[in-house]
């Protein structure tokens, strides 16, 4: 059964053309793909994300619980920062990747909410409550009841800033505030997935349609455009971030994606995948996360072979691939052998049975003006 | 939406418009694939000289999303290439019966273009 967010009406009447995303009706484009990641790139889009998880991770011992259970150190974050983080099988395998916000304490003890991609939230859930056996925290699942919103692009603080209570300065990138929002209370993140500066509001369900309103039009003079799944596929590829699904998954370990420094098996306690884990770092991962900016005519797609361009044989597959926007050339992320990763390495990718030469590319594919970066980004993990 | 079907065009039920010029035919897709497509990005076009057969695939077309193959609406000898849309493939989102074209053919039997559909049966195919 298809689910719709509580903003579909608004989608819908913006004229959008809508997919199934794991097992939500998401809008996959409004006006275009390429303008909408126009846009993003220099103003502003926003985006309904209200498909993703919201778990809730609340006690005396929320800190210390999550930390066995994700490969990360959530008990060192200070109340108000965030951190990305991985669910790992004990063989290392991401079932998951996830950003983990601390909130101030309550009266229960530390707070955090743990953000998960929507196909895996309900995995996410029963495999935290698992893994929290014997710690004194509670996990509650409050992803039906929350939307959230997203602004991002260079204008994103100065169209988010007169709609919430909060100085939007003072919130560093990775960190997460209470506030109000359109009037609404809820909680502005400086976080995101497009490789620009940007905000993710979380807000009640019967407020989303309220804030999303508030937003265009305030928005509107900035060129402020609705986005969808299909520019958010392209804008995360270009910032080389990973996709659950295509360049992680179960097979998958953390440093083989390039994401070994996430993994902190120098925190003091224990944490499940760790045994494995700490093997792969001591012999560095067989294979590792590329990208090619393909120098032939074609687009690498996911799944495409990759192959070593004088002899053909495949050494690796195309996780993700697209014509870049703003490079105008095809771009694409996937895993081969470690000896053929270093940049400038001549590869082939095998389109329609044609080998098709790409160069190995140094990620991300693309890195925002640091006259954009906001406050406080450079000191910023 | 009212999407644009012009009256003298012969089309396939994959999308494809065909403009009779005598011995000769230009094809392209229409402006609903393109609209269903999106942003166009990349073409792929045969070599002149190919001989298709009728529902030969002859290209590939690929939006930011999507990958499609191009069917040959009638068979016959490719007689010239849009080399244009190597550097500017949105010109098929732009002018998808103009300067979108994909190919030129030489008609091998003109019988096949009596099993094409014509503007008002294709009109009514995509009102489905």
């Amino acid at each position: 059964m298809t689910r719709a967010t509580l903003l579909a009406d608004r989608h819908r009447a913006l004229g959008a053309r809508s997919i199934d995303f794991a097992g939500w009706e998401m809008p996959l484009q409004y006006r275009g793909i390429l303008d909408e990641h126009r846009a993003v790139r220099e103003r502003a889009g926003i985006f309904d994300l209200s498909h993703m998880g919201e778990l809730w991770v609340e006690g005396p011992q929320a800190g210390a619980a999550l930390g066995y259970a994700l490969v990360s150190d959530p008990a060192a974050l200070v109340p108000g920062r965030a951190q990305y983080s991985m669910l790992c099988t004990p063989e290392g395998g991401v079932i998951d990747d996830l950003i983990v916000y601390r909130l101030p304490d309550s009266g229960l003890g530390r707070r955090y909410l743990v953000v998960a991609n929507a196909a895996n939230t309900d995995v996410d859930r029963e495999t935290l409550a698992e893994r929290f056996a014997g710690y004194d925290a509670a996990i509650s699942d409050r992803s039906a009841a929350t939307a959230l919103i997203a602004v991002q692009g260079p204008l994103a603080a100065s169209i988010v800033q007169p709609l919430v209570d909060v100085p939007l300065d003072a919130v560093r990138y990775y960190s997460i505030v209470e506030g109000a929002v359109g009037g609404a209370s809820g909680l502005i993140a400086r976080t995101g997935y497009t490789g620009e500066d940007g905000f993710e509001l979380f807000v009640s369900g019967d407020a989303a349609g309220s804030v999303w309103d508030a937003l265009l039009t305030q928005g509107a003079e900035a060129g402020l455009q609705p986005v969808g799944l299909g520019a958010r596929d392209t804008l995360r590829l270009e910032a080389g971030m990973p996709l659950h699904g295509n360049e992680l998954d179960r097979a998958t370990n953390p440093f083989e994606a390039g994401l070994g420094r996430v993994v902190k098996l120098e925190k003091g306690s224990d944490f499940v995948g760790r045994e494995a884990l700490a093997a792969v770092a001591e012999t560095g991962p067989a294979r590792r996360l590329i990208g090619l900016k393909v120098t032939g005519r074609g687009i690498a797609r996911h799944g495409h072979p990759i192959a070593a361009p004088d002899e053909g044989r495949v050494i690796g597959t195309v996780t993700s691939g697209t014509m870049s926007p703003t490079l105008g050339v095809p771009i694409a992320m996937g895993y081969v052998a470690s000896a053929t990763s270093e940049p400038g390495t001549m590869l082939a990718v095998e389109i329609r049975g044609m080998g098709v030469p790409a160069e190995v590319v140094a990620l991300p594919f693309y890195r925002r003006p640091r006259s954009d970066s906001p406050a406080g980004a450079s000191a910023a993990t | 939406m009212a999407v644009d079907v012009p009256d003298d065009l012969r089309y396939t039920d994959d999308h494809e418009w065909l403009r009779d010029e005598g011995d000769e035919a230009t094809v392209g897709i229409t402006a609903y694939a393109a609209d269903q497509l999106g942003d166009i990005v990349f073409v792929e076009l045969p070599a002149v000289g190919r001989v298709l057969k009728a529902r030969e695939s002859f290209g590939v077309i690929e939006s930011v999303k999507a990958v499609s193959d191009l069917y040959s609406p009638v068979g016959g000898e490719v007689t010239a290439v849009n080399g244009e849309l190597a550097g500017r493939p949105e010109l098929v989102n732009v002018e998808p019966y103009g300067a979108g074209w994909m190919v030129k053919l030489r008609i091998g039997r003109r019988e096949e273009l009596d099993e094409l559909r014509d503007a008002e049966s294709y009109r009514s195919l995509l009102a489905g």
